[in-house]
């Protein structure tokens, strides 16, 4: 039995199957995902259809130059995450060690801008609740963008929680060589889920950012 | 056993510059008045191409079996059943005004 | 006494003992115990819910419990059965042990997560039943806004953080049974020869994967709504409850067709077995349960065509609703069509399935009323739908479920359970649960509302009739708890096919060793040749990797 063998779980038949099976289970995982974030576009939606002339006030008290930075941010990471998974392919372990460590790194910048974002608006009293203040006569509304805004993006910081943990442990394990070109599947699964949280953001930063500049 | 990528890194640094230009793109155009709700479509536009280039590339679709073209067609296709869906009901009631729709109550204070 | 035909063979019962080979166990026909285990206790506490709804309806006044107490019972009663019970039930009991079987697997593709799984539906359960013990939640199993997100005092969050784990647990079982079928099928297991019953555990787990993320997003919303003030189902704010009935019921239509498909599945390998015939139209059914499951997802609003809707929709939703009962009707003239000139027994098994496919016709043919705009605008939120989803769900889910449990039981355990005893309990439930529900039909046509503790003098008897129903249906599924925990120790032992069917899972010793099958089946054959001996339709391989 060849050293990758260790890797097979008695229930496959071969490495194939197993790796087939897992790349098939992670989409069907992200399928998930996509109906889970949907809900929330779809709730949005409605309102932007509803109440255009408040979201588009409300959105323009984001900062656009920080979610800019922000949208930038998390392609570089999905850049450096696609080249971690070309390093674990080519079994080239130090390279994959260190595109996981960029992309840890810029996750965290991301969640740094992202609650710098966070605590500006708390300031500016555009927290929805008890504390929320607007002018104008489009207030109740705009409440309830900043609502979608802090829902939306705060799963999205979840989700950007989870998968920095995921590479945190991807880190520990390529360090101690588990990962090669015969096998690499949890790299390539981590890199699914991390490149799905950015196309979350590629959808959010339009959206929550971009739809009221042009008024 | 030789393992060939199947993405080269060429291609992963054409596509990310690629992201990088289409996000400065539909951040400059958000600016510009295109009248007529062509915002929101160039906008969308924009995003659906940056997602796929992600799928694509990134995530390798481009290169995958067809089973896997299906599970993500299907996520996204059922996305837009349902977004649909409630859209088409939203968007056939009757002339209530949605800015009436919550007047009725007087604003609570919260 | 302990008979040593079992005792001296190795098989997934006795390869290990102890606690913790249980509760660390990654072999998914010990999962499905562990499944078996908790759904029954859910089950049985949604059934106490049901009790105390029941004696409070059987007189008019509110003289049991007071109206908010009443509110909880059955929002209690609602949640339990439908999280808890309906919607595991089968896939996790029956599906988790069978599945893999099914297509000739050693175990599904991801045993670790098939556990984790189950920790997730215990973690859900402890969470909605703290909410219960401390004081539970009056919302409806429904949780309809904004009563649910702003106005009710009760334990709304700990309840939707309940079901919003528990919902993981499903997600993962779909997954699970999707990567399964498609990668780990048996040499030979070419899609169209695989059972009835894992085209209807695909076609659930599709539901499972595409529907399950929505509610849990949805009841998040509700949660943050109540906890940070998020208002987005606010009305006061120009946030529209409606919106969260499209959220909620974008799912949860979806889920009855997860409560019912498996219970179809079941029903087709009974009905062949007891037949003893191919199931009629068998690619008609394979692809009648993926329609369900498709245009099942297109149908939710006919939930809302008095709820504000736009009549538009409401109409869209109705046409749809109408050409989602065509499949299911279609099995029904299947199983029919595979009865004639059949050779047809009626074990216990049996008489689930014959009650399925007849109380499952009354409450789909039921569902044509309320998928109709006009009829439905008159009884909804009647006695007339809680007796329609009575129908469909506890005479045929529950009844699907039952007729497994005592099919594969045999399998399962290695014994065979008590005929006479079991033929008696079927016939009690039967009876016991027309006489529940029947009068339910009338009372919802005649105008009583649902979820209210009291209702006008002229409808007692009816309740009464109702209330005496229930009670016999409580005897009739306390039996086979008994008889069938009793089998287990003095139960006849079963051979490997005690029932002479078909299937792979009967071609493996009762119980079945931890890998399923000592050697790699080979098929040649579709399912149901029962014109066929097995020997003609399987062949063995060598040793299976282990």
């Amino acid at each position: 039995m060849s050293k990758v063998e260790v890797f097979r779980a008695h229930h496959f038949d071969d490495l194939d199957q197993q790796h087939a099976a897992s790349w098939i289970g992670m989409w069907v995982f992200l399928a998930t995902e996509v109906m889970f974030f949907g809900g929330m576009f779809a709730g949005y939606t409605v309102y932007r259809y509803w109440y255009p002339q408040a979201f588009a006030d409300a959105s323009n008290h984001l900062d656009v130059l920080l979610g800019g930075i922000n949208t930038a941010v998390l392609i570089c990471s999905s850049f450096t995450m696609a080249l971690a998974v070309y390093s674990a392919e080519t079994s080239r372990r130090k390279p994959l060690i260190t595109f996981l460590l960029l992309t840890i790194a810029l996750g965290l910048v991301f969640l740094g801008i992202k609650f710098f974002e966070y605590y500006t608006k708390f300031e500016e009293h555009l927290v929805p609740g008890s504390l929320f203040k607007f002018e104008g006569p489009l207030a109740r509304h705009a409440e309830i963008f900043f609502s979608f805004y802090f829902a939306m993006t705060g799963m999205h910081a979840v989700h950007m929680i989870i998968g920095i943990g995921l590479l945190t442990a991807l880190v520990f394990q390529a360090r101690r060589g588990r990962f090669s070109a015969l096998y690499h599947t949890p790299v390539e699964l981590t890199g699914l889920y991390w490149h799905f949280v950015d196309i979350v953001w590629i959808f959010l930063f339009p959206l929550l950012y971009l739809l009221g500049r042009h008024l | 056993m030789k393992f060939e990528p199947l993405v080269s890194r060429r291609t992963y640094a054409l596509v990310f510059l690629t992201l990088l230009v289409l996000t400065a793109l539909t951040t400059a155009i958000a600016f510009v008045d295109l009248g007529g709700g062509w915002n929101n479509v160039v906008a969308l536009t924009i995003a659906v191409a940056k997602a796929a280039l992600v799928i694509l590339y990134f995530m390798h679709v481009r290169y995958s079996d067809k089973l896997t073209w299906v599970f993500v067609g299907a996520g996204f296709f059922w996305l837009l059943i349902m977004i649909g869906g409630i859209m088409d009901d939203v968007r056939t009631r009757p002339l209530l005004s949605p800015e009436t729709a919550g007047t009725a109550a007087q604003s609570r204070a919260r | 006494m302990s008979l040593p035909e079992i005792e001296h063979r190795e098989h997934y019962l006795n390869i290990n003992y102890g606690i913790r080979s249980w509760l660390l166990t990654t072999d998914h026909k010990r999962i499905a115990w562990l499944y078996l285990l908790s759904v029954t206790f859910f089950f049985f506490i949604g059934g106490l819910f049901a009790t105390l709804v029941r004696l409070e309806l059987m007189t008019p006044q509110g003289d049991l419990v007071q109206a908010e107490t009443y509110n909880k019972l059955f929002t209690m009663h609602g949640v339990t059965m439908v999280f808890f019970f309906l919607i595991p039930a089968i896939p996790a009991v029956l599906g988790n042990f069978l599945v893999p079987m099914m297509i000739g697997a050693r175990d599904l593709a991801f045993p670790r997560l098939n556990l984790a799984s189950w920790y997730i539906f215990i973690l859900g359960g402890a969470f909605t039943l703290t909410a219960a013990a401390a004081g539970g939640v009056d919302t409806g199993w429904t949780f309809y806004t904004p009563y649910s997100s702003i106005y009710s005092n009760t334990h709304v969050v700990l309840t939707v953080v309940g079901v919003f784990v528990t919902g993981f647990s499903s997600i993962l079982t779909g997954l699970n049974f999707i990567v399964t079928i498609h990668k780990m099928r048996a040499p030979g297991m070419t899609w169209f020869r695989l059972p009835l019953f894992i085209w209807s555990h695909y076609a659930t787990s599709i539901i499972f994967i595409l529907g399950t993320p929505v509610i849990a997003i949805t009841l998040v919303l509700v949660g943050l709504e109540r906890i940070f003030g998020l208002g987005i189902f606010d009305p006061a704010l120009g946030g529209d409850p409606v919106l969260f009935q499209h959220l909620f019921w974008f799912y949860s239509h979806p889920a009855v067709y997860i409560m019912v498909l498996p219970a179809m599945g079941v029903v087709s390998e009974l009905i062949a077995c007891f037949s003893r015939k191919r199931i009629f139209g068998y690619t008609v059914v394979a692809f009648a349960s993926l329609a369900i499951a498709v245009i099942g997802f297109l149908v939710w609003g006919h939930h809302m065509f008095v709820s504000g809707q736009s009549v538009h929709a409401g109409m869209i939703f109705s046409l749809l609703s109408f050409l989602v009962a065509i499949p299911s009707a279609i099995k029904v003239f299947n199983w029919t069509a595979t009865l004639y000139k059949g050779s047809v027994s009626y074990d216990a098994p049996m008489l689930y399935a014959l009650g399925f496919i007849g109380l499952f016709t009354i409450g789909g043919l039921t569902g044509l009323f309320l998928a109709t705009l006009g009829v439905d605008v008159h009884v909804h939120d009647t006695y007339f739908i809680v007796a329609h989803f009575h129908y469909i769900m506890v005479g045929g889910s529950v009844m699907g479920y039952l007729g497994g449990i005592h099919f594969w039981w045999p399998k399962m355990t290695g014994r065979t359970y008590p005929e006479g005893w079991a033929r008696l309990a079927a016939l009690i439930i039967f009876i016991g649960f027309n006489l529940t529900f029947f009068p339910q039909f009338v009372l919802g046509y005649i105008g009583m509302p649902r979820r209210y503790h009291v209702y006008p003098p002229e409808f007692q008897v009816l309740n009464v009739m109702s209330t005496a129903g229930a009670s016999i249906l409580a005897v009739g599924y306390l039996l086979p708890l008994v008889y069938l925990i009793w089998s287990l120790r003095y139960g006849a032992v079963a051979g490997a096919n005690p029932w002479g069917a078909r299937g792979l899972e009967w071609q493996t010793s009762s119980p079945p060793p931890t890998s399923n099958f000592d050697r790699t089946p080979v098929v040649t054959e579709g399912a149901y040749a029962y014109e066929k001996d097995p020997e003609e339709i399987y062949t063995f391989r060598k040793p299976a990797h282990v």
